[in-house]
């Protein structure tokens, strides 16, 4: 139990932490963001015949940013924390002029859908072909496998989106070229919007799980080998244990932990990696609005994204750990070595 | 002076050191010249890990990338005409002519007494090359520009690869030897910088601040890099710390700083140098990346940028007789980090003392002498 709330409150810590970061990133630095923006306001309402009202523009990039920028900065910093964590409010959009809370809520989940499935396809082939070719070890399966393995792992991933989309996509016409989902369908949970959601989450997916794979075959592989060879194994045989048994009880368990504690890194990885993706297959989920908010300037949507991606990420990173335990029954008994 | 002279030595000249002592523990081991044991340590540190590294046909890849790589970054650019459009007709494919260009006159390639390569002062006779890689919409030569681009990679790379090397070396050692209250704290950094996505970070950075030189586009990129390096030197001091070695060294009294240097980094340096081609590889995809994206400013040559031109210039993807156009900077992106891995796993091989052994046998009689 111990185990869980030190990571929960760990999590937290990493939130305010980052949030920190962000308002730092927004407010501190020369030139920030908020004085662009209220530039922009100024010679928006000048160039609309008005006179800019100090107030009035204090008020407009109050509430696109969530702070008001002539109060002392702590003040500020405050009033961003508490917006932020307690109204879920991280500002306006200045391009949507919406929430970006909203505009992102309803983003959200097909970037994660997306990323998910990508990740579990990953390292569900990191875990099979590394398994396989340790069994095989030294032969030449192994040895065309290991060079492939690393060839791919060579491969960025968006380069692999490219391919996939100039070939399937453009080339051989298989796969649709962007979007969500086939916009003459009706949505809701039909079949065939399904079916057009699955249909369009083809290629960016087979994008991700590159990101996914990585080197996790390679290092899988390494595992298993290395368990192969400890004294344990040996018992287990003369004991007559089934080799079904030994192969997924003894040498996978154990083989599995180390891509375990990888895959909690990869997620921040693979989520990341959406920016990219979206942009490539006009997929608009969080990555998609990102890479928009760059483009278009529009600060507050970018702050807002950027959070998202680290909210997600570190739920994503307490699933992980509170599923540790399933692979790994020791946790929470980590001896505290001497420090000097 | 006197036993220098008991000891045969007739001159009267002031003998240093190591001959005085060489020469007097003649008596029961073998005596080394200075050259014997320059090439002893040539044998030791050059040679034998040469021999190690260029066994094996990967490695030899890597190294040959590797090679190539810094050669452009550095000569290339020298020997190859700069890039500007119009130099070659508009929209040229790659190996224009085909194989038959071979024997025919015109297309990529030209053999022939009459011709002649000529690459900044060297002029090569015989041969020439024209455009090989093709030329993009405006006629600039593909081949051209991404040897160009190479220079401010290789700067990009290096100063990435530094930094992150440096930062991550830093926080592990250190976390890993101290442990306790500044382990908690540094990982807890550490931590933190690994959970914030990386490419989103690094968008939101350079948005705001726009960096313009390569080497400093490198040590941005290097922050996406360092986390998940530190936390894998702490695991390995994690080990290390507890060698008896070590344990001698604080017992004397040694600060943690001496311990640190003298002690355990040159017991990591193997795993720091594999790393420098991760981390090198890692700040190659991220500033391609980003110049694909086209959220840095176009102040320095890059991959990347030639991958945006072709995306959304030259509809390489709707329209495949372009392809060429994007194909070449994502293959030189895809060898270059292929070599950079093939590279590492050759130098964990070198390092690795198991494979060493096998190959200490070729250097000399006693293996003791090899270390």
């Amino acid at each position: 139990m111990r185990y869980f709330v030190k990571r929960v409150v760990h999590a937290a810590v990493t939130l305010v932490s980052v949030t920190t970061i962000t308002f730092a990133l927004f407010r501190l630095m020369p030139g920030n963001p908020a004085q662009a923006m209220r530039a922009q306001f100024e010679a928006d309402m000048e160039a609309g015949g008005g006179t800019a009202d100090p107030e009035v523009l204090d008020a407009m990039v109050e509430q696109h940013i969530g702070f008001n920028p002539d109060q002392p900065w702590y003040i500020q910093y405050v009033e961003y924390l508490r917006d932020i964590i307690l109204y879920q409010d991280f500002g306006q959009s200045y391009f949507y002029n919406e929430a970006v809370f909203d505009i992102l809520f309803t983003a959200m989940p097909w970037s994660i859908f997306i990323s998910v499935y990508g990740l579990a396809l990953g390292y569900t082939t990191n875990i099979l072909l590394g398994a396989a070719m340790a069994y095989k070890e030294g032969s030449r399966f192994d040895n065309y496998a290991t060079v492939l393995a690393t060839f791919l792992n060579s491969v960025p991933y968006y380069v692999g989106a490219i391919l996939f989309l100039a070939f399937f996509g453009y080339e051989l016409g298989l796969f649709p070229t962007g979007g969500r989902y086939n916009t003459d369908l009706q949505t809701g949970l039909n079949v065939r919007f399904m079916a057009s959601i699955s249909y369009h989450a083809v290629l960016p997916v087979m994008s991700s799980f590159i990101v996914g794979f990585g080197g996790g075959a390679l290092s899988m592989r390494g595992n298993s080998i290395r368990i192969l060879g400890e004294d344990y194994l040996r018992v287990a045989r003369l004991r007559g244990i089934s080799s079904t048994r030994i192969a997924t009880r003894y040498v996978a368990r154990n083989a599995i932990l180390p891509l375990y504690t990888q895959m909690m890194i990869g997620i921040a990885t693979v989520f990341s990696s959406s920016v990219l993706l979206e942009f490539i297959f006009t997929y608009p989920g969080v990555g998609w609005y990102t890479y928009d908010a760059v483009m278009r300037r529009d600060y507050p949507l970018l702050m807002g994204s950027f959070l998202f991606f680290t909210i997600v990420t570190l739920i994503g990173i307490l699933i992980a750990e509170f599923t540790y335990g399933l692979v790994d029954p020791r946790i929470g008994s980590g001896d505290h070595s001497e420090s000097y | 002076m006197s036993h220098t002279n008991e000891s045969g030595f007739e001159t009267d000249e002031q003998l240093t050191d190591e001959q005085l002592f060489g020469h007097l523990a003649e008596d029961d081991t073998v005596s080394l010249s200075r050259r014997e044991r320059f090439e002893r340590i040539l044998d030791a540190y050059f040679l034998a890990p040469g021999r190690v590294a260029w066994d094996d046909w990967r490695t030899r890849i890597g190294i040959l990338v590797v090679t190539l790589f810094v050669f452009f970054g550095t000569i290339g650019p020298r020997l190859v005409t700069p890039p500007a459009t119009n130099q070659a007709p508009n929209n040229l494919q790659p190996f224009d002519g085909g194989v038959a260009a071979l024997w025919e006159e015109g297309g990529w390639i030209d053999i022939g007494v009459d011709h002649q390569l000529s690459m900044g002062p060297i002029s090569v006779p015989g041969i020439d090359i024209r455009y090989p890689l093709g030329a993009d919409n405006y006629g600039t030569p593909i081949g051209r520009n991404l040897i160009h681009a190479t220079p401010d990679m290789l700067e990009m790379v290096v100063a990435g690869a530094i930094v992150s090397v440096g930062l991550a070396a830093i926080f592990g050692i250190t976390a890993g030897y101290k442990g306790g209250k500044t382990d908690e704290f540094l990982m807890y950094i550490t931590d933190i910088v690994m959970t914030m996505p990386g490419l989103p970070l690094l968008i939101v950075i350079v948005a705001i601040w726009s960096p313009r030189q390569a080497w400093l586009i490198g040590v941005v990129l290097a922050i996406d890099a360092w986390p998940g390096l530190a936390r894998a030197l702490r695991s390995q001091v994690l080990t290390l710390r507890e060698e008896s070695y070590v344990e001698a060294s604080r017992t004397m009294g040694l600060p943690s700083r001496t311990i640190l240097a003298r002690d355990i980094s040159p017991q990591l340096m193997p795993y720091i140098l594999i790393n420098f081609a991760n981390a090198g590889r890692q700040v190659v995809f991220g500033s391609v990346a980003l110049y694909f994206l086209g959220v840095l400013p176009l102040t320095t040559a890059n991959w990347g940028i030639m991958m945006d031109t072709a995306y959304s210039e030259a509809h390489a993807l709707v329209n495949l007789s372009n392809f060429y156009q994007i194909f070449w900077p994502m293959a030189a992106v895809v060898v270059l980090s292929f070599g950079l891995i093939l590279f590492a796993q050759g130098m964990d091989r070198v390092f690795n003392p198991r494979i060493r052994a096998r190959h200490a046998k070729k250097v000399g009689s006693d293996e003791e002498q090899i270390n």
